[in-house]
């Protein structure tokens, strides 16, 4: 067995894949971190090879269609679950088969992609959904997040087109990046959060009318719930617990 | 701020009851770096008690001339009235969005005055959103009864959605509890937008230049349980709306008891919540499943299973056609499969293509297989037992799923 560590990029991970077809790895797996230990077999560092990556990317765009090019991405961005091995199922079983099989839903390592994408889809559209703005002394709306999956890159698009007259910007807090709309163009930051700002939900930050929005909008989220007919299993269904944090309406008024 | 957040607290309590929350639909497009756009439908957030919220729902005011019996708003109960301005209706949701608390307004209101003064300041609060504010999000406007065709037209423009609840399946309990409504009323702008949403669209077909006129279609909520219809009394009227006047959704709407008028369910009684999730999955069932409402209730059935669900209680009265082969059965048989939704269909049709679906298969598909297992045949699951009787079947099934019954299931679909 052979143990291939990448260096947590989507061209490392192409990178590992090529090395598993140049070198002719029967039983590899691909991992972000290495193992402590390998029992039986080798740790292989890979190094990132852009060049190789699109190489690996031609070959699958033989196989595959614009969708199972993207499960792969939305698998990658599924960072911790860890599918690497799933991954390569996938990409082995699409380049030994003469024909495209992305609905070969009777080949297990395509129905767990199916899966897998549709977690990711989920937690994507959960953020779509989350976000809560709130707006700073600078005039920018700011939020900062801790998603299950590293979706940004899966919803910039949709706050771009949507939000196109305000500053905004959306924080990965657990990732440690963020995008940040200027009214012009996306560009990926980083921030450094001092002592002071608590992190990033401070009200010193907050433009002087931001407190007022927010007690508005969890009055209306109380307003609207209808008691007798109170259902808090499908209500923690839909709003897990571990996103309630950083949700306007549940923090604690 | 104390003052408007009271006057949230109380349009917002009123306008809850409509159960409609819907912002899909429309795909109005965020034009020269305005504010917002629509398609996703999102739900920004659930209330506790497990609905989606996707829009700012508000009344503009609560006061109101009528007296329908099953309204909190009705003009003989004894409650705080309050109005918005136009102005404040118009910063709410404005913030509300530029927060990404929401996907736009549902607004809706008692009747000050007359139809057309409330109708005209709703319309109002609609044009200023659009044009001053350059904003492309979603609205709803709940159209007032009797309001005149001009303020219908001019709604049309400025709306995603129009809707006018018709709340009362049935004429006589129309006239029972809301003695001041006439049908009439409700049906005349129902009709004239259906005509003019047929006429923009054949006219958009030629000229592309033609303004967009209630994308989003028009909708109806009937309340369940307030007066003594049966289940196929409401589903028939719901037929006719989405045959008749093309309507995009009809919501079904269990009475919450909110007075003690004798014509009406006690204060206190339980809200039908369950007669209320059937009809959602029979009104599913009918839109994208193939059925219509005599097979789902004939007329020896006038109401609903409570035990199980309508595909299920369908399936046990016709266990004739059954059990279907998974790797052979046609798409329009396999739709009547109790345990196998849309998306499975989908996948069991792709995977068949690759090769002989298997009991695996079926069950890493996500098929509800204590369900399915009696209505199909594939390998590795044993022939379902031909002479097990409707009671039987439904019996183990129903032993094998106890507790497993979830409030709103249906609704997650749809919403
Ligand atoms: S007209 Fe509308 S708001 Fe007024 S009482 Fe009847 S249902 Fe309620």
């Amino acid at each position: 067995m052979d143990v291939l560590v990448y260096d947590k990029t989507f061209e490392g991970f192409l990178s590992a894949v090529f090395y598993v077809y140049e070198y002719k790895l029967a039983d590899a797996h691909i991992c972000k971190e290495a193992p402590g230990t390998v029992m039986f077999g080798r740790t292989i560092q890979i190094d990132t090879d852009e060049a190789k990556a699109k190489r690996v990317l031609a070959g699958l765009s033989k196989k595959l269609s614009h969708e199972g090019l993207q499960a792969i991405y939305h698998a990658y961005l599924a960072d911790t679950l860890q599918e690497e091995d799933t991954m390569l199922a996938y990409i082995r079983h699409a380049l030994a088969s003469d024909h495209n099989i992305e609905k070969d839903y009777s080949n297990f390592a395509v129905l767990r992609m199916q899966r897998v994408d549709c977690m990711v889809h989920r937690e994507r559209h959960r953020m779509k959904a989350f976000i809560r703005f709130k707006l700073t002394k600078d005039n920018i709306f700011y939020d900062g997040i801790e998603p299950d999956f590293n979706v940004i890159p899966l919803i910039r698009e949709h706050f771009e087109k949507r939000y196109a007259d305000q500053q905004w910007i959306i924080y990965d807090l657990r990732r440690g990046f963020g995008i940040y709309y200027d009214l012009q163009k996306v560009e990926t930051i980083t921030i450094t959060f001092s002592e002071e700002s608590q992190g990033a939900d401070s009200i010193l930050w907050m433009d002087q009318n931001e407190g007022l929005y927010q007690t508005l909008w969890q009055q209306y989220f109380k307003s609207t719930n209808i008691a007798s007919r109170k259902n808090m299993k499908l209500h923690i269904r839909h709003v897990p617990k571990r996103y309630w944090k950083h949700l306007t309406e549940k923090a604690l008024m | 701020m104390d003052k408007i957040q009271a006057k949230l607290e109380i349009l917002a309590d009123a306008a809850k009851y409509d159960v409609s929350c819907s912002s899909s639909g429309s795909t109005r497009k965020n034009k020269g770096k305005g504010l917002g756009d629509t398609g996703s439908g999102i739900c920004h957030t659930y209330t506790e008690d497990g609905r989606c919220v996707s829009l700012l729902k508000i009344l503009m005011s609560n006061i109101c001339i009528y007296d329908c019996a099953y309204c909190v708003t009705r003009r003989s109960n004894d409650i705080r009235r309050t109005s918005f301005s136009v102005q404040e209706v118009v910063d709410l949701t404005i913030n509300f969005y530029r927060r990404n608390y929401i996907e736009g307004l549902f607004l809706s209101s008692g009747i000050m005055k007359n139809a057309d003064y409330t109708m005209e300041r709703m319309v109002l609060i609609a044009k200023k959103l659009r044009t001053e504010h350059n904003f492309n999000g979603y609205i709803h406007l709940k159209s007032i009864p009797g309001a005149s065709a001009d303020l219908m037209h001019a709604a049309g423009l400025y709306a995603d959605r129009l809707s006018m609840n018709i709340e009362m399946p049935t004429n006589e309990g129309l006239k029972l509890l809301a003695p001041d409504k006439k049908r009439e009323d409700m049906i005349v702008p129902i009709r004239q937008i259906t005509n003019e949403i047929t006429q923009y669209q054949d006219e958009r077909k030629v000229l592309k230049k033609v303004p967009t006129f209630v994308p989003a279609g028009q909708s109806t909520q009937v309340i369940v349980g307030a007066t003594g219809e049966s289940d196929r009394d409401i589903m028939k009227v719901a037929s006719a709306f989405y045959s008749k006047f093309k309507m995009k959704r009809v919501y079904y709407s269990g009475y919450v008891p909110i007075s003690n008028d004798n014509r009406l369910p006690a204060l206190g009684s339980q809200v039908p919540l369950l007669r209320e999730n059937r009809l959602y999955q029979a009104d599913w069932l009918q839109r994208f499943y193939g059925f219509s409402t005599d097979e789902l209730l004939p007329e020896s059935v006038p109401f609903f299973d409570a035990e199980i669900d309508p595909k299920l209680s369908w399936a046990l009265r016709n266990m004739s056609i059954f059990p279907l082969d998974i790797n052979t059965a046609d798409k329009s048989l396999l739709l009547r499969v109790p345990g196998i939704g849309l998306n499975s269909i989908h996948k069991i049709l792709s995977g068949r293509k690759f090769g002989k679906l298997t009991w695996d298969h079926l069950k890493k598909m996500g098929i509800a297989m204590n369900r399915a297992r009696h209505f199909i045949t594939c390998a590795g699951l044993s022939e379902p037992t031909k002479d097990l009787t409707e009671m039987q079947i439904k019996g183990m099934i129903l032993a094998g799923s106890s507790g497993k019954f979830l409030l709103n299931q249906t609704q997650l679909n749809i919403f």
